[in-house]
C-alpha cells in the first residue's frame, strides 16, 4: 500500500523483471540526445538567420533615407527661361555662392558644388517648369544632397568625438586664412592628449608598414651573398643602401613621434595623416594645425560670425577620426554641412528616389525600381514558358508515356538537368538565343527564357511527384463512369495535383528570382539607367543589381546593396506567402 | 433449402446472357491470374463471384469493363462479349463500353466535389442531358434509385466526401447508375461498411436488379446468398463451379466449393 503510493514504488511494480533496466535507460538517453541535437540545430539556424537579418537591416536602412538641402535659389531671367532652357547649373552655383559668399578659391568652390547631387540642375529645371511664376524670384527649393554629404549626415563617413569647450575661447585673426584660438589654462589638455594618442597610433601603423622593407633587406642580403658577378653585386648593394636609408628615415620619424607622444605639454603639429581636429567657435570652424595646452593655431574653414569671446559650453572641438586624406568628404565640406545643419537647412527624410529610380553612378540618384521591374518581366517570361511546358511534360511522362528505355533515359536526364550549374544555362542562352536566334541582349525576354530552362526540371519533378500522389481510386472512379484518359486527368487528377505543382513552380520561381550567374552571360549585367518598358528593353534584375552595387566603392552604395537585398528578400517572402495561399485555396480533401 | 431460399429468388432460367466469357486468360507479367474462364452472366440477375483472396474474381470483374487496361503488364486473352459484341475488339471504344458497364469499387471513392457534381459527372461527359433541368432530373432519379435522395437533397452542393462511409458508397452507386448502364460491376462494395450500411446496400442491389444486370464480388458468403441469383466460385484462377446460388450453397458439385462454403479453407 505505502509502496504503491510512492512513484518509485509504482515503477517498481509495473516493471517487468525480465527486461533490462540499462537498456531502457540507454533508449531514453538516446532519445533525449536526439531531441537536444534537433533543438540545437534549430537554434543555430535561428541565430544565423537573426544575425543575417540584423546585419542586412542595420546596414541597409540608411538607403531608405535621403538628406535634402533647402537652398534659396534665384531664377535669374538672364540665365534661364520659363520653358526650361538656359543654364540651370549656373543658377545652382549662384545659389551656393550666395549661401557661402566667402568661398572664392576654385578648388573650394568645386568642393562646395560637390555637396549637392550632380543632377540638381535637372531638379531646378523641373521646379521652374512646374512653377513658371518663380522666374525672376528667389525661392526656397529642396534639393538632394550628394552621396558623400548624405553618407556623412548618416554618420557613416567618419567617427566623430567631441570635446566640449571649458573656459572662454577667443579668436584672433592672424591673416592668411589662419586664426589663433586662445583658451584658458589647460583647457586644451584633453585635445592635446587626443593628438598624442593619435600620434602614437600612427607611429605603430608606420612601424607595421616597415615590415616589408625589412624583409626586402633580408632578401637583398641573401642575394648579395649568393651573387658572383661583380656588376650584379654593386647593383644589389645600391638597392640595399637605398632601402636601408628609407628604413632609417622612417625609424627616425617613428622615434620622433613616440617621443612627442610620450612628452607632456608642448605644442603638437597636426599633420594631414592624423585625425582632423576642428574647433567650432561662434558659428565658424577652424581646422587646428598646431595644438598647445592653452592655445591652438589653425586654418579657417568657415568664417565665424564674430571674433568676440565665446562663453564656456558654446564652443567645442570635434575630432574626425578618419584622416582627411582617407575620406572623400573633406573638412571644409564638413564645416559647411555643420553650418547648414545648425541653421536648419538640412533634413533627412524618406528617400523618394530609392523606390522609383533606375541605376545610377551617383548613389543618391540610384534606385531599385529599374531592377525590380526587370525582375518582374523576367519572371513573367520564365513563368509563361516553364509552367505550361513543365506541367505538360510532367503529365505526358507520368500519365501517357510508356515505361521503356527511352522514357527512363529522359527521366534520368531531367533529374540531372536539375543539378546542372546555372551558369551553363547562361552559356547555352548566349550561344542559342543571342548568337543563333539573334534575340536582343540584356533583355528580360532572353533572361526569362534562360531561367525557364533552369526552372523546367524543378517544375517537372515537382509536378510528377504531385501527380503520383493523387490516389488511384480517383482515377478509377473517373474511368469507371466512362471518362476518357484525358478527361480523367484534366477533370480530376490535375486539379488534385495542382497545389503540389504550384508549390514546385513557386520554389522554381524563387530560385530563378535569386539567380545571377546565367544572366551575366546574356548581358543583363549591363548598366541600365532607364526603367525597362517592355520585355525586349535592356534591363537588369535584382540580384545582378546587388552584385553591381556591391562592387561600387562609395560608402553610400554599401547601404544600397543591403537595401536591395532587403527588397529581394521581401519579393521572396511575398512569393512564398503566395504559394501558401494558393496551396490552401486549391487544397481539397478526399 | 432453408434460410437461403427465402432470400434468393430462384432464377427464372428464361433470361438471356448479357455477358459471355469464353476461355478468358489474364496474365500480370509472368503470373497467370485467370485460367480458361467460361462464364455467362444473365440479364437482370445478380451474379456473385466468390472465392478466397487472390483467386481472380476481382480480375475477372475488371475484365468486363476493361479496367485492367490501365494496369501495366496486364494481358487479357480469350473472348468476352457484351450482348454479342466482343469488348476486346480493337475497334471498340472503351469509353462507350464503360458507359454501358458501370463500376462500384471496394472503397467508396467519391470525387472531391459536391454531391450533385459527383452524380452529374458521368452524364455531363457523355452529353446525356441537354438542359440544366434534365440534369437535375437525372441527378434526382439516380439519387432516389440509390436510396440517397432523402438524406442528400438538402445538401446537394456540399462535398460528397463529407458523407458517411455507407452514404458515400451509395453516392458511388448513384454516380454509376446516372450514366444508365446495362451492367453494374461491384467489387466488394460493402467490405468497408458497417452492417447497417451493408444492409441498405443489399436492399438497393435487390431493387437495382429490376433495371440492371449486376455482378458482385464478395467475401461474405451470407451476402452472396442474400443478394445473388447465380454464384460463381473461383479458386486459384480457375472458375471451379457456377450455378444457381441455391444449388451452390446447398448442393455444390465440387469438393473445393464444398470446402470453401463450409469454411474449411479460404
Amino acid at each position: 500500500m505505502t509502496d504503491a503510493t510512492l512513484p518509485g514504488g509504482v515503477a517498481a511494480k509495473i516493471r517487468r523483471p525480465d527486461l533490462s533496466e540499462a537498456r531502457l535507460r540507454r533508449r531514453y538517453s538516446s532519445e533525449r540526445r536526439f531531441r537536444f541535437f534537433g533543438l540545437a540545430a534549430i537554434g543555430l539556424a535561428m541565430v544565423m538567420l537573426v544575425l543575417l537579418l540584423t546585419s542586412i537591416i542595420s546596414k541597409g536602412w540608411p538607403a531608405f533615407l535621403q538628406s535634402y538641402v533647402t537652398l534659396e535659389v534665384t531664377f535669374d531671367p538672364a540665365k534661364v527661361k520659363a520653358d526650361g532652357t538656359g543654364d540651370f547649373r549656373q543658377v545652382m552655383i549662384d545659389a551656393l555662392q550666395a549661401r557661402f559668399p566667402e568661398v572664392t578659391d576654385r578648388r573650394h568652390r568645386a568642393e562646395l558644388r560637390g555637396l549637392l547631387s550632380n543632377d540638381t540642375d535637372v531638379r531646378l529645371r523641373e521646379y521652374l517648369l512646374e512653377n513658371p511664376d518663380a522666374l525672376g524670384q528667389t525661392r526656397k527649393v529642396r534639393v538632394m544632397a550628394g552621396g558623400e554629404m548624405d553618407t556623412y549626415l548618416k554618420g557613416q563617413s567618419t567617427e566623430v568625438t567631441d570635446f566640449s569647450g571649458r573656459g572662454i575661447a577667443s579668436l584672433v585673426d592672424i591673416g592668411g586664412g589662419r586664426m589663433r584660438v586662445l583658451v584658458g589654462a589647460n583647457a586644451f589638455s584633453e585635445v592635446l592628449a587626443a593628438t598624442k594618442v593619435a600620434l602614437a597610433a600612427e607611429a605603430l601603423e608606420m612601424e607595421r608598414e616597415l615590415f616589408p622593407l625589412q624583409r626586402r633587406v633580408a632578401d637583398l642580403q641573401q642575394a648579395l651573398a649568393g651573387a658572383t658577378d661583380e656588376a650584379a653585386r654593386s647593383g644589389l648593394a645600391v638597392d640595399m643602401a637605398d632601402v636601408q636609408r628609407q628604413i632609417a628615415a622612417a625609424n627616425e620619424t617613428i622615434a620622433d613621434m613616440r617621443r612627442r607622444a610620450a612628452a607632456s605639454g608642448g605644442i603638437e603639429v597636426l599633420r594631414d595623416s592624423l585625425p582632423s581636429f576642428i574647433a567650432r567657435v561662434n558659428g565658424g570652424a577652424v581646422r587646428l594645425t598646431e595644438v598647445g595646452n592653452d592655445q591652438a593655431l589653425g586654418d579657417v574653414l568657415l568664417a565665424p560670425d564674430s571674433l568676440a569671446d565665446a562663453a564656456p559650453g558654446t564652443w567645442r572641438v570635434d575630432v574626425y577620426q578618419v584622416a582627411e586624406t582617407d575620406r572623400r568628404f573633406k573638412d571644409r565640406q564638413i564645416a559647411w554641412v555643420n553650418d547648414l545643419e545648425a541653421r536648419g537647412e538640412v533634413d533627412i527624410s524618406l528617400s523618394d528616389t530609392f523606390f522609383t529610380a533606375g541605376a545610377s553612378r551617383e548613389a543618391e540618384q540610384a534606385g531599385i525600381w529599374g531592377a525590380a521591374v526587370g525582375s518582374v518581366y523576367t519572371l513573367l517570361i520564365c513563368l509563361a514558358l516553364s509552367f505550361p511546358v513543365g506541367v505538360l511534360a510532367a503529365v505526358y511522362l507520368e500519365e501517357f508515356a510508356p515505361r521503356n528505355r527511352i522514357t527512363d533515359l529522359i527521366e534520368v536526364n531531367i533529374n540531372n538537368l536539375a543539378a546542372v550549374p546555372s551558369i551553363v544555362f547562361g552559356l547555352l542562352g548566349l550561344a542559342m538565343f543571342l548568337n543563333f536566334f539573334g534575340l536582343p541582349r540584356s533583355a528580360p525576354l532572353v533572361g526569362g527564357m534562360v531561367l525557364a530552362l533552369m526552372t523546367l526540371p524543378t517544375i517537372i519533378i515537382a509536378a510528377r511527384a504531385a501527380l503520383k500522389a493523387v490516389p488511384p481510386s480517383i482515377r478509377e472512379a473517373a474511368l469507371g463512369v466512362g471518362a476518357s484518359k484525358l478527361q480523367t486527368i484534366t477533370h480530376h487528377v490535375l486539379p488534385l495535383a495542382m497545389p503540389g505543382i504550384l508549390t514546385g513552380t513557386i520554389i522554381g520561381m524563387a530560385q530563378a528570382l535569386g539567380e545571377t550567374a546565367p544572366l551575366l552571360m546574356i548581358g543583363m549585367v549591363a548598366f541600365v539607367v532607364d526603367i525597362p518598358g517592355g520585355i525586349t528593353d535592356p534591363s537588369t534584375v535584382l540580384p545582378v543589381q546587388i552584385y553591381m552595387w556591391a562592387d561600387f566603392p562609395e560608402r553610400a552604395f554599401e547601404a544600397r546593396t543591403s537595401a536591395a537585398i532587403m527588397v529581394l528578400l521581401a519579393f521572396l517572402v511575398i512569393m512564398n506567402a503566395l504559394a501558401v495561399v494558393l496551396r490552401k485555396r486549391f487544397e481539397r480533401r478526399w | 433449402m432453408s434460410a437461403i431460399a427465402e432470400f434468393a429468388e430462384p432464377s427464372t432460367g428464361t433470361n438471356s446472357p448479357m455477358v459471355v466469357a469464353r476461355d478468358v486468360n489474364v496474365h500480370y507479367g509472368q503470373a497467370h491470374a485467370l485460367k480458361h474462364v467460361d462464364l455467362d452472366i444473365l440479364q437482370h440477375e445478380v451474379t456473385a463471384l466468390i472465392g478466397p483472396s487472390g483467386c481472380g474474381k476481382s480480375t475477372f470483374l475488371r475484365c468486363i469493363n476493361r479496367m485492367n487496361d490501365v494496369i501495366d503488364g496486364c494481358r487479357v486473352t480469350g473472348k468476352i462479349e457484351l450482348e454479342g459484341a466482343d469488348i476486346y475488339d480493337k475497334r471498340l471504344d472503351v469509353v462507350q463500353l464503360r458507359a454501358r458497364v458501370g463500376m462500384v469499387f471496394q472503397k467508396p471513392n467519391p470525387f472531391p466535389k459536391s454531391i450533385y457534381d459527383n452524380v452529374a459527372y458521368g452524364p455531363r461527359i457523355h452529353g446525356v442531358a441537354r438542359t440544366k433541368s434534365e440534369m437535375d432530373e437525372i441527378v434526382e432519379v439516380s439519387l432516389r434509385r440509390a436510396g440517397l435522395w432523402e438524406e442528400a437533397k438538402d445538401r446537394l452542393l456540399k462535398p460528397g466526401t463529407g458523407l458517411s462511409g455507407g452514404q458515400q458508397q451509395r453516392l458511388c452507386i448513384a454516380r454509376a447508375i446516372a450514366v444508365n448502364p446495362e451492367v453494374i460491376l461491384m467489387d466488394e462494395p460493402c467490405s468497408a461498411l458497417d452492417p447497417i450500411a451493408t444492409a441498405k446496400i443489399e436492399d438497393l442491389i435487390h431493387e437495382l436488379r429490376q433495371n440492371f444486370t449486376i455482378v458482385i464480388v464478395t467475401h461474405s458468403m451470407q451476402q452472396a446468398a442474400r443478394v445473388s441469383q447465380r454464384t460463381a466460385f473461383f479458386h486459384l484462377g480457375n472458375l471451379v463451379e457456377v450455378g444457381p446460388t441455391e444449388q451452390i450453397f446447398t448442393n455444390p458439385h465440387d469438393d473445393r466449393t464444398q470446402g470453401y462454403i463450409t469454411g474449411r479453407f479460404g
